[in-house]
């Protein structure tokens, strides 16, 4: 075929699928190479409507300069995943701006379905999913209008969707017998995991705040019997007991395989779905059982062998009633009364001066909730920016704060009055989502906590967020704060349909990520026990795929000619008698038609003629008259093409 | 049998123009697809005469034009003269008005003239004086032209080269043949004892059984592909429009009637494609290729489907 321009409609779908593959890539696209992509997107589509030519190459190819030089002033470089993809998204945009050919257009395509990959570098979502599907879909669609006739776009959709359709059972193949890998794929260490937000093993004020934002999901609990009551769910993260003045830090904390203290009490068995964090801290709820497997740490934390950097689940068993740290070691006392001379002396003068009154630890503990209350403190998302001695003005100036500042002026206090306590940092409540049953806790239930030792009592967990705000522990974030104005979205109360929408999708997605998403090495290898195979290693997995992809794909073909009828056969008859013919020094031009064939052999051979012209004339009857191919006439056909032996 | 009928034309009709049995073939095969004709070629080697002979053995109401340069569209197809007796116009029929018109030496008139008989062609009716007055059923026109002559002569355009369904040229008759017209009888004397070859409702029998010879959707397909290479395929610069499609269809019934079959068979296409997309190709290069060597080139790149 010649090689001219391209349709208007081809363009018309070459640049539907660069936008479609594109637009998903726009989130985490530097936004002035997102705006030049859009940019020239449009301007292509505006050629394609017949308004302007396409650019000269000298264009083109400062317009190249200009997306190379951005990508080295955003990330330095052009290796990794994120320059890759973004220099990518301009290479692809650049591309459509100079094609104008059905072999640029394959290029395009090409790029098109790479982008499509790419997204999966950053998100593996259903709807990440979906939309990879819908842009494959459209990429196939091009394909077939970049080689076929203009057509409806409904119908072009519809051939690229049945094509897809197609694909389905060697998608399954792959998906169950692919030889798993745990942690991501692909991308460079440095990028892998560094897009997870969370708590983190410090704390300024104000960290909590920010994190309050976000609605992303930290992890979901299923229980399997009664859910703890909303004052007991405090999901415990990382310690923190180091004090510089201004932030928090963990402290020394060693590891053990079994937990330091006896389990008693209720118990509440649940399974947790942990998403990557990237650290090796589990967000277990106070205070989880023996489980093998797990660290438990001296201050109570359970923890992970391998920093998580997928998502996990572990089965676990919560006793919230357990004494814990009934016999800490002096050292550890010691280290939890430690403040730093002279940072916020008003709080330290504060608690010195509760010591003074009181009679014993627990009295300063009433003593000092009782001040506290009596400050009257506001619990606020955004407060005021305090100065140095974040305490001092929160206690006394501003008297507004998020629960990092009342843990941090809690713990500050009983550290100046002589009482051992430390800054617990993790999640606080959680939702349940009534379509599953699970409790779901976002980023947004971060919270900071305080906990004192009391002699014969161990670690006590103390809220001091909860003696102003109480509400904030019994009914989530949205209930704390006098109005919703400030809150995200999602955290409002008064859009119910919206949060039984959230519920459902989330629901969904749960689904999703335990059975897409969460098909690791251990489930791949179950499932194959189940299926008789045990303990496949990875050779023989791959032996196994090769062998399903080959199956799937000889069921995909017999599927594919299960319309081969009468017609065929006898097209097969024939072309079987022409290949005798060839082999004999007579072939057939592909043009000619079966009564001229016949003529030419029987004057070059007059020896062949009368069986020659009965066997063609015989065929071009059946091929195309009117009776239609009949069974007898087709088997005595073949029987005399099968004794036709011309030399 | 219709076919029989069919052969007995064609030998009626070779008996006179002798050792042109091809060109007859398809010249009948043109008529009985319902399709005008345009015979191509240099003087005197027939073209006229096998207008003539067709027009007797068909049994069809015949009449002449002779194109000229100096031919205005009412002589064509008719003027109102001022009736006194009447006191108003009344309309006099031209030579259009029959069942076979040869217009011999079509090129010669002017395109307004020419113009004029191509649109009762395609509508097969006359507009005149406000009012329409339809040609007779059926109709046909055969057209002559010589192409060697260049100087006063107006060519057809493309738009109107596409109304004939085929465009054949006669050639020079074999040595035999020119031997026995030699030999032979004038021509003229019998012609001018030659019968009609059908019956009254014969003609409208062939007709109808043409329509229903059979095509095959494999032999569909392989029209398809004819088509499709002409449009798309590298050697051609016009490719063939859907009506040529139906031509080559209605022409291919016609020879596969005429060879005695109930279907089309793609010798048939193949038979008649030069004559029908001869006129309506033209080489990509611009080679100075022959009709005929057009239609083999777009013959032979197209592989039968099966």
């Amino acid at each position: 075929m010649t090689e001219t321009g391209l349709r208007p409609d081809q363009a018309g779908w070459l640049i539907a699928s660069a936008a479609i593959s594109l637009a998903p890539h726009v989130e985490h696209l530097p936004p002035a190479l997102a705006a030049i992509c859009a940019l020239l997107l449009a301007w292509r589509g505006a050629i394609a409507a017949g308004k302007g030519r396409l650019p000269h190459r000298f264009v083109l190819l400062s317009l190249g300069t200009l997306v190379v030089g951005l990508v080295l002033l955003e990330y330095r470089h052009l290796f990794g995943k994120d320059p890759g993809i973004t220099f990518l998204a301009g290479l692809l945009s650049l591309k459509l701006l100079e094609t104008d050919s059905r072999r640029d257009g394959r290029v395009v395509l090409l790029l098109c379905f790479f982008m499509q990959t790419g997204q999966f570098l950053y998100q593996q979502g259903m709807l990440i999913a979906a939309l990879a599907l819908l842009g494959t879909t459209t990429a196939i669609g091009s394909l077939l209008a970049l080689e076929g006739p203009p057509l409806a776009p409904k119908v072009r959709l519809a051939s690229a969707a049945r094509l897809a359709l197609q694909g389905v059972p060697l998608m399954l193949v792959l998906f169950v017998l692919f030889p798993r890998v745990q942690g991501p794929l692909w991308g460079l260490p440095a990028d892998a995991y560094n897009r997870v937000s969370g708590l983190s093993d410090n704390m300024t004020p104000g960290d909590v705040a920010r994190l309050s934002e976000s609605s992303e999901i930290a992890f979901r609990a299923a229980f399997t019997g009664e859910l703890p009551p909303p004052s007991e769910r405090y999901w415990r993260g990382p310690v923190l007991n180091l004090f510089d003045g201004h932030s928090w830090r963990a402290g020394r904390n060693d590891m053990a395989s079994r937990p330091s203290y006896a389990a008693q009490g209720v118990a509440y068995p649940y399974t947790l779905t942990l998403e990557a964090h990237n650290q090796r801290w589990l967000l277990a709820l106070d205070f989880p059982g023996d489980a093998p497997g797990l660290r438990y740490g001296t201050d109570f934390q359970l923890m992970s062998a391998e920093p998580v950097r997928s998502r996990i689940r572990l089965s676990l068993v919560s006793y919230p009633h357990t004494p814990v740290g009934l016999n800490a070691t002096p050292r550890e006392l010691r280290e939890a009364l430690a403040l730093p001379a002279g940072s916020n002396p008003r709080t330290q003068a504060l608690g010195v001066r509760i010591r003074q009154e009181a009679r014993d630890a627990g009295d300063i503990l009433q003593r000092v909730i009782a001040d506290f209350r009596r400050r009257s403190l506001s619990y606020t998302l955004d407060p005021q920016p305090l100065g140095r001695d974040d305490a001092d003005n929160f206690l006394f100036d501003t008297k507004e704060g998020f629960c990092e500042h009342f843990a941090s002026a809690f713990v500050i206090t009983m550290r100046a009055a002589g009482v051992p306590a430390r800054v617990v940092t993790g999640y606080q409540g959680g939702e349940l989502n009534p379509v599953d049953g699970t409790l779901v806790i976002r980023q947004s239930d971060a919270h900071a906590w305080a906990e004192v030792w009391l002699a014969g009592q161990g670690w006590k967990r103390i809220d001091p967020t909860a003696a102003s705000a109480p509400r904030r522990i019994d009914g989530g974030l949205a209930a704390a704060l006098p109005d919703d104005g400030h809150l995200p979205l999602l955290a409002r109360s008064d859009l119910a349909w919206l949060r039984t929408l959230r519920n459902q999708l989330d629901a969904l997605d749960n689904r999703w990520n335990q059975w897409v998403l969460g098909y690791n090495p251990a489930r791949q290898k179950a499932l194959l026990s189940g299926m008789g195979i045990a303990d496949a290693d990875w050779q023989t997995i791959t032996a196994l795929m090769a062998g399903a992809c080959a199956v799937a794909m000889a069921l995909l073909t017999a599927w594919a000619l299960r319309r081969r009828t009468a017609a065929d056969a006898l097209d097969r008859n024939w072309s079987t008698f022409c290949k005798r013919l060839s082999s004999a020094g007579l072939p057939r031009a592909a043009w000619e038609s079966p009564q001229d064939y016949a003529q030419r052999i029987s004057t070059l051979r007059p020896d062949l003629a009368d069986t020659v012209n009965r066997i063609a004339t015989e065929y071009a009857r059946l091929r195309y008259g009117p009776a239609g191919i009949a069974p007898a006439a087709l088997q005595r056909l073949k029987h005399a093409i099968k004794h036709f032996h011309p030399r | 049998m219709p076919h029989q009928i069919a052969n007995r034309l064609a030998e009626a009709t070779c008996r006179i123009i002798l050792g042109k049995e091809h060109a007859v073939r398809l010249a009948l095969a043109c008529v009985l697809a319902r399709g005008h004709l345009l015979i191509e070629d240099i003087p005197g080697v027939g073209k006229t005469t096998l207008a003539h002979v067709l027009a007797r053995v068909l049994g069809l109401q015949f009449q002449r034009i002779q194109f000229t340069s100096d031919m205005l569209p009412a002589d064509i197809v008719g003027v109102s003269i001022f009736d006194q007796r009447e006191g108003a116009f009344r309309f006099h029929p031209g030579p259009v008005f029959s069942q076979l018109v040869l217009a011999d030496e079509i090129n010669r008139a002017t395109p307004k003239a020419q113009s004029a008989l191509l649109e009762a062609m395609e509508e097969r009716q006359i507009s005149a004086e406000g009012r329409t007055w339809p040609l007779p059923e059926p109709f046909f026109v055969i057209a002559t032209q010589n192409p060697a002559e260049q100087i006063g002569t107006f060519p057809l355009p493309e738009s109107q080269l596409d109304r004939f369904l085929m465009r054949i040229s006669m050639g020079y008759p074999d040595p035999v043949a020119e031997r026995a017209l030699l030999a032979g009888e004038d021509r003229r004397e019998m012609l001018a004892r030659l019968q009609p070859e059908l019956q009254a409702d014969e003609l409208a029998g062939l007709f109808a059984a043409v329509r229903q010879v059979h095509a095959a959707p494999r032999l569909l397909d392989y029209v398809q592909a004819l088509l499709a290479h002409s449009r798309q395929g590298p050697g051609f610069a016009i490719g063939l429009s859907p009506r040529a499609g139906l031509a080559m269809l209605a022409a291919a019934r016609a020879w596969a009637l005429l060879a005695g079959r109930d279907h089309v068979q793609p010798e048939d296409v193949q038979a008649v494609l030069p004559a029908v997309a001869g006129h309506r190709l033209r080489a990509a290069d611009d080679a100075p290729l022959l009709p005929d060597q057009l239609a083999r080139r777009l013959i032979e790149a197209v592989p039968l489907p099966g």
